[in-house]
């Protein structure tokens, strides 16, 4: 055991530190001010405090610090997707993520357990071999199982030749992983606030001024602020936000619902989900089947869990685990989803100078986390697009140069 | 299961139904920029309120305007699209096509 460890147990004062900035006035003037505090918020300060030297920056959090879809998400990390842009781009991310607790000194509890992703039909058989030699391409583990390598992989999947889908093959994506969500958002934001940035929860940003087509400043319910630069990171509020600095969206707000099981002992190693019958599921650290993936029918601001998707994914879960009938779920909660027509994220300039976009997240933000702080970042404090991001302008929409992401959800499509 | 109130068919469970998206009106065919068409094609208000939108009741086939609270779910009330389009949005040339 650590000396260390043992020693800071015995102390009568715990030499704690805050992690983040205590509550404090607002200054006048920003360098730069990030709307949403969540795990995106929190990367893009970090980096910009760590690796451009631009330390004068407030995170301005409307709640508190990783509770909106930094909380909800179901933490799945992969890179397993189908256009050249988005693969470089997510498995980027996934190398960031496998030395982020190195990179924090912060245990952000990164498990590779791997994906695998299941064929029910001849077409999707097809569109997994398209995907497996893409990835491979260009450096992804993804390979095309049989039936036998998935009994292997997953023994108490259910492979029976009855079942309505039988399953037939599958994408085995050895990259494929999981961390502590929260963690994530903690880390970075304890790292920018190492390093000067502040963190102001509890403040909403409620106008946006511009004067002559460019950004400098924000209304806040604790004042106003001048500062040079806005980046929004508010998934799930992106069309709210960009409106108040007169920017339109394609996007389209869907909740997305997961639910938990009690938890048991370790018996599913990786991720597995179905786009057949529309679900995922995996097993947490602490035990819960995490049972995810299913998206509302038509768009809605609201984080209701319904009874529709319980008996819809528990039906499909059931299908591929038998053995969770018994299960007691304990929680059901849902996320808002900013779905864009192509399902691949907006990212950089916006048609304001100096306000930056972060948006369009779908279902897909959590695991691009890490990439998006070093892309960002660069990206406010160099003024140039970074290549692995230009793909994603929000002016593709007007050269009809969507990036049709047909590897976005692990559970649709 | 949620209900939503058809002008053709009466109030049916909400599975029956299909969203179309949020209504705009149609762009003029002949004066319309491709950087417009852009716009109208894939932008979205995605309003926090009050909305009108498309909806079709996927067994008859029946397209029809709802007006929806997208804060609480609630539909305010269904109507036909007769409401909105009192003449047909298709403009027919007025010279006929001649071969020189």
């Amino acid at each position: 055991m650590p000396f260390g460890l043992l020693k800071y147990g015995l102390t009568k004062k715990y030499p704690a530190k805050h992690h983040f900035t205590p509550e404090k006035a607002l200054k006048k003037h920003y360098d730069v001010v990030i709307i949403g505090g969540g795990g995106h918020g929190a990367a893009i300060a970090y980096n910009l405090a760590k690796y451009h030297g631009v330390t004068n920056v407030a995170i301005l959090e409307k709640s508190y610090l990783g509770g909106g879809n930094t909380a909800r998400n179901t933490a799945v990390i992969r890179s397993n997707y189908l256009t050249e842009s988005g693969v470089n781009f997510y498995s980027e991310s996934v190398k960031l993520y496998n030395n982020l607790s190195n990179e924090f000194n912060y245990n952000v509890m990164m498990e590779s357990r791997g994906q695998l992703t299941l064929a029910h039909s001849d077409a999707a058989i097809r569109s997994f071999r398209w995907r497996a030699e893409v990835n491979q391409h260009l450096g992804v583990r993804s390979e095309l199982v049989d039936r036998q390598s998935i009994a292997e992989l997953v023994p108490n999947l259910n492979m029976s030749e009855d079942a309505r889908y039988p399953i037939m093959a599958g994408l085995w994506h050895a990259d494929g992983a999981t961390a502590r969500h929260d963690a994530v958002a903690w880390g970075y934001a304890k790292g920018a606030c190492d390093r000067g940035v502040e963190l102001h929860q509890l403040t909403e940003v409620e106008d946006i001024i511009i004067a002559n087509g460019r950004v400098n400043g924000v209304k806040t319910n604790r004042g106003t602020i001048h500062c040079g630069a806005v980046v929004q990171a508010v998934a799930g509020a992106s069309s709210i936000v960009a409106k108040k600095a007169g920017i339109a969206l394609p996007i389209h707000c869907y909740p997305l619902q997961a639910m938990v099981t009690q938890p048991y002992k370790p018996i599913l190693t990786p991720h597995v989900s179905s786009p057949q019958v529309h679900v995922y599921v995996h097993q947490t650290s602490r035990g819960e089947f995490v049972i995810g993936g299913g998206s509302d029918p038509y768009p809605l601001y609201n984080t209701r869990a319904t009874l529709d998707q319980r008996e819809t994914l528990s039906a499909a879960a059931l299908e591929l685990f038998p053995f969770l009938t018994q299960a007691r779920l304990l929680r059901q909660w849902a996320g808002i989803t900013d779905m864009t027509p192509d399902y691949s994220p907006i990212m950089g300039l916006s048609p304001v100078k100096n306000y930056f976009l972060d948006a369009g997240w779908g279902t897909w933000g959590f695991k691009a986390t890490p990439i998006c702080g070093v892309t960002m970042a660069a990206l406010i404090a160099t003024g140039k697009v970074p290549d692995l991001i230009k793909p994603f302008e929000l002016e593709r929409f007007y050269r009809f140069e969507q990036i049709n992401e047909a590897g976005a959800t692990a559970a649709s499509h | 299961m949620k209900l939503l109130s058809c002008p053709l068919n009466g109030l049916r469970n909400i599975s029956e139904f299909t969203y179309g998206g949020e209504y705009h009106p149609t762009p003029d065919h002949q004066t319309t920029s491709s950087r417009d068409w852009a716009e109208h094609v894939f932008f979205h208000d995605n309003t926090a309120g009050i909305v009108i939108e498309w909806w079709c009741h996927t067994p008859s086939s029946f397209w029809f305007l709802a007006e929806r609270n997208t804060l609480t779910d609630e539909v305010v009330r269904t109507f036909t699209p007769d409401e909105l389009y009192t003449k047909s949005i298709i403009q027919h040339e007025t010279k006929p096509e001649t071969t020189p």
